[in-house]
């Protein structure tokens, strides 16, 4: 319960402006960006520095009032859909970049810092932040280190997770809890990092965020391939890998998403192929050129129809921009788009490229699969519309045929979107319900009175 | 007020759009005025919930969602970026209409909009008489911008440094024209608009020097109003139309190829909003509007697509001067039209062109918005402000009498001496070297 008093305290921590009570202001936090119901929440918050927020940590639990943490709200596993009554905390105002170190290569923010301003705040000194999520433009760190999230550079990169050297965030009682360092190396303590990481508000707050960062890669090259046999396309994915060369991106599009791009941007992509690799090799110059050339003869080898190389920068912007444009031309098709991510290893894409046409079939829906084969982490996108009851249902059983699949293949739920509630229950299958129980064990030891975002990954959190 | 479930069924005929939102909340990235404030009401993708609660019966009183959805530039900068291709702007102006229709307007609004708007003829003597008084309550401001500030305290003025009323509006000078087509073979209704007519004039001379130069006919017929967007943009669809069926009619008099204004928000006003909202219009008066907004082309686009820009007499130029461009919404992400700006600016070899960071960024002015929200209005104009600085420039040009009013404003309050030009000034200023010189 929400007193009055409770509200004006509240108010004197953040100054009244920070605390919003209209539910039409309510209303615009109930939901995020994955297809589930808007939940209402009874407060939002908006902390503008530690204290402040440490305070409303202590207060919420000292009143048992659930709190959700939200970034930019682009969660698409419904991470940040608050509970009835609950208390929505706003990062946006935490979102000053604290200190770029050029000489230790590391960075330290807070956790509403917007991805694309660090990675353009460390750009501009020659370093590289590499984990760059479809939201990048409007995910904050926080987010990003809440949900473990990933991106298009995985397969050589790495996701978020690799570029988080230590946290410093409160716990359920508004203390201050450090973890990691500044340094390379830290061996002491717990690895509550390790923890935390994808943990989706579920175990602390995130206060402070140390990145690690990278030296700019020098030179590019790209190109994308073009197959008139999936099966082709899948295979070329395998074998480059299996030629020990890493490329900085390879991703897929099928038939499906080429034309649905195609139509959207005029791009000139080939509509009749069956699938495109679009490939990205990066590094010294003359490793980058070897590099290309090995993916080149790959290409061929295996049964590319062709493969355009992009001689400057212009075009290289070409291929990524029919890559980038690939959700939002599915998404124009029809009103619901459902995006999946679970991933499989890399060397069973073919395997599951050919699943998930099969799926489509046998539910009679519209799939688009795009994404990023090279990790094996496909998004399989379904285009629907919700407010068709038949077809949600079939759209509901597709996407448990997909989940099956992909552990049958050895794989996971979610490549990089998180467990949230979408996934919850599907997380047994995944794991085991002993995993489940000593996940709730750790959350009742860190939050006994269950405030933390209650719910999201392992469910309705009793400590059995 | 009515009962709510009124409501639920008039929110009804937007549905349809509303559903195509998907929630990416991509949004965020470009909205200039959640950019200052960072709430998610501010920005379309919580608009569009705001509408999708008022559909789903989620509010007893609609209040606070009108609210939320008139702090809006209606810049359109969501519309122009959103990966599903919400037509969020349409959305917005047509629940506008609908939540003013249910909940009235306001009695200032109706007196402004209603009393003189959709008068022409009171409109236009309301504002002469202002421009005789208006040097009792204000002073100069600056003297290179050409700007004014209040002499007294006034709650409405504010801190504004504004420009002041023509002492004659254009239409006093030149009440109508009708020419014949010359070598250009074309012939081109000139729609004035207000703010050109009552604060810059001189605008529409440059306009009919320019196509008079290249010999273009020029119909302007008599008694011109306003395009309608002040009233649109407040929900008030009694006078939009009447303003709509009022111009067809004075259109009627005369045969042209083409429909131009010199004024951004005209342009896309008369392209893209009035065929959106003659949807519930007779198929005849459906088809005229088509037509028209077929034909509506802005000055730039129509000099450089339709006739071909005069080339510089002059060959040697010694000294130039650096102008930047700022990009009106209504031109670049209503009509996609950016290059054509620029272009009658680089045919002036007196100017050199600087781009400005972020030129496509949003002035912030928005209309009424800037009355009711002025310092989130200026706060967003001092990045503007602060851009067309670091250009280095002396001179900013726009093809928006409206974004000229609020770039004035912003270099005036920071004492910059940068001056304010449309591009049409600049080309003019070329015509006449020209002419100069043969």
């Amino acid at each position: 319960m929400i007193t009055p008093a409770l509200l004006k305290e509240f108010q004197t921590v953040l100054g009244p402006e920070n605390v919003l009570t209209d539910q039409a202001d309510l209303l615009t936090y109930s939901y995020d960006a994955a297809v589930l119901e808007a939940v209402m929440p009874a407060l939002a918050l908006r902390p503008a520095n530690s204290e402040s927020l440490s305070r409303v940590i202590r207060l919420c639990n000292e009143n048992k009032l659930p709190l959700t943490v939200r970034g930019a709200g682009t969660n698409l596993s419904g991470g940040t859909i608050p509970l009835p009554r609950g208390v929505v905390v706003l990062t946006n105002a935490l979102n000053k970049i604290l200190e770029i170190n050029a000489e230790d290569m590391y960075a330290i923010v807070q956790p509403g810092v917007v991805t694309a301003k660090l990675a353009a705040a460390v750009e501009a000194k020659g370093l590289f932040y590499p984990p760059d999520p479809g939201s990048q433009a409007v995910s904050t760190l926080g987010g990003n280190v809440a949900e473990n999230a990933g991106g298009l550079r995985g397969l050589k990169y790495g996701v978020t997770k690799d570029y988080v050297m230590g946290l410093q965030f409160f716990d359920v009682d508004g203390e201050p809890i450090k973890t990691g360092s500044k340094t390379v190396k830290c061996a002491t303590g717990y690895n509550l990092a390790g923890l935390l990481v994808g943990s989706e508000g579920t175990l602390g707050v995130f206060n402070e965020i140390t990145l690690k960062l990278i030296p700019r890669p020098a030179h590019q090259k790209a190109m994308f391939a073009v197959f008139n046999d999936i099966d082709r396309a899948s295979e070329t994915v395998a074998a480059i890998i299996a030629h020990r060369i890493v490329p900085a991106t390879l991703e897929f599009m099928d038939n499906f998403t080429i034309r649905a791009v195609e139509d959207f941007s005029h791009a000139g992509l080939p509509v009749d192929a069956a699938a495109l690799l679009l490939i990205e090799v990066d590094g010294h110059p003359a490793q980058v050129e070897e590099d290309a050339g090995k993916v080149e003869s790959l290409c061929r080898k295996i049964g590319a129809d062709s493969i355009r190389v992009a001689k400057d920068a212009a075009e290289r912007d070409k291929v990524w921009a029919a890559r980038r444009g690939a959700l939002s031309a599915l998404a124009k098709l029809k009103p619901t788009v459902v995006l999946e991510d679970a991933t499989v290893p890399r060397s069973k894409i073919p395997e599951m490229v050919r699943a998930l046409k099969d799926i489509s079939k046998q539910y009679d829906i519209a799939i688009g699969t795009f994404g990023h084969a090279g990790d094996g982490n496909l998004h399989p996108t379904i285009l629907t519309d919700r407010r068709d009851k038949e077809e949600w249902e079939r759209v509901a059983a597709a996407i448990e045929a997909v989940f099956d699949k992909a552990l049958s293949l050895g794989g996971t739920l979610s490549g990089e979107h998180g467990t949230g509630i979408a996934k919850s229950c599907f997380l047994e299958k995944e794991t085991s319900m002993a995993t489940i129980r000593y996940s709730r064990r750790i959350k009742a030891a860190m939050d006994p009175n269950n405030i933390l975002n209650p719910e999201k990954i392992i469910g309705h959190a009793k400590a059995g | 007020m009515p009962n709510i479930k009124v409501l639920t069924t008039l929110m009804r005929e937007l549905e349809d759009q509303l559903v195509v939102c998907m929630r990416c909340g991509m949004c965020q990235a470009v909205c200039p005025v959640f950019a200052e404030t960072g709430l998610e009401a501010d920005v379309a993708r919580g608009k569009l919930a705001l509408l999708d609660g008022l559909l789903n019966e989620m509010f007893k009183d609609p209040q606070g969602v009108y609210e939320r959805l008139n702090k809006c530039l209606l810049c359109g900068s969501c519309a122009a970026n959103c990966p599903s291709g919400v037509s969020a702007l349409e959305i917005f102006i047509k629940a506008r209409a609908i939540l003013a229709g249910f909940m009235g307007l306001s009695p200032a609004k109706k007196l402004i909009l209603r009393g003189m708007l959709s008068r022409p003829g009171i409109f236009d003597r309301v504002v002469e008489w202002g421009s005789k008084f208006q040097k009792i309550f204000t002073m100069p401001a600056n003297e290179l911008i050409g700007t004014s500030c209040a002499r007294f305290v006034s709650p409405l003025l504010k801190d504004r440094h504004f420009m002041p009323l023509a002492s004659e509006p254009f239409h006093r000078k030149t009440a109508m024209l009708n020419t014949d087509k010359g070598r250009s073979g074309l012939k081109v209704l000139f729609f004035v608009g207000c703010l050109i007519d009552k604060i810059f004039p001189q605008l529409a001379q440059d306009v009919i020097d320019v196509l008079n130069y290249h010999e273009v006919g020029i119909f302007m017929p008599r008694k011109q109003a306003c395009c309608g967007i002040p009233a649109i943009s407040s929900g008030d669809l009694k006078t939009f139309h009447r303003l709509l069926h009022y111009h067809l009619k004075i259109f009627d008099a005369e045969k042209f190829d083409y429909l131009v204004t010199a004024c951004a928000t005209c342009t896309s006003t008369i392209k893209e909003i009035w065929p959106m909202m003659a949807d519930k219009d007779s198929e005849d008066m459906k088809s005229r509007v088509a037509d028209i907004s077929q034909k509506t082309l802005d000055i730039s686009q129509f000099l450089v697509t339709k006739v071909g820009l005069e080339k510089s007499a002059i060959e040697d130029i010694d000294t130039t001067v650096d102008v930047t461009f700022h990009d009106p919404c209504h031109l670049k992400k209503s009509l996609g039209v950016a290059a054509e700006p620029r272009a009658l600016i680089n045919a002036n070899p007196r100017y050199h062109l600087i781009e400005m960071p972020e030129a496509d960024r949003c002035c912030g002015l928005g209309g009424s918005f800037n009355l009711h929200y002025y310092e989130l209005s200026s706060n967003i104009g001092r990045i503007k402000r602060n851009n067309i600085k670091a250009s280095g420039s002396s001179v900013v040009a726009t093809g928006c009498p409206a974004c000229m009013l609020q770039i004035s404003d912003m270099l005036s309050q920071s004492d910059d001496k940068i001056v304010v030009k449309h591009p049409i000034e600049i080309y003019r200023e070329l015509i006449k070297i020209n002419g100069t010189h043969t």
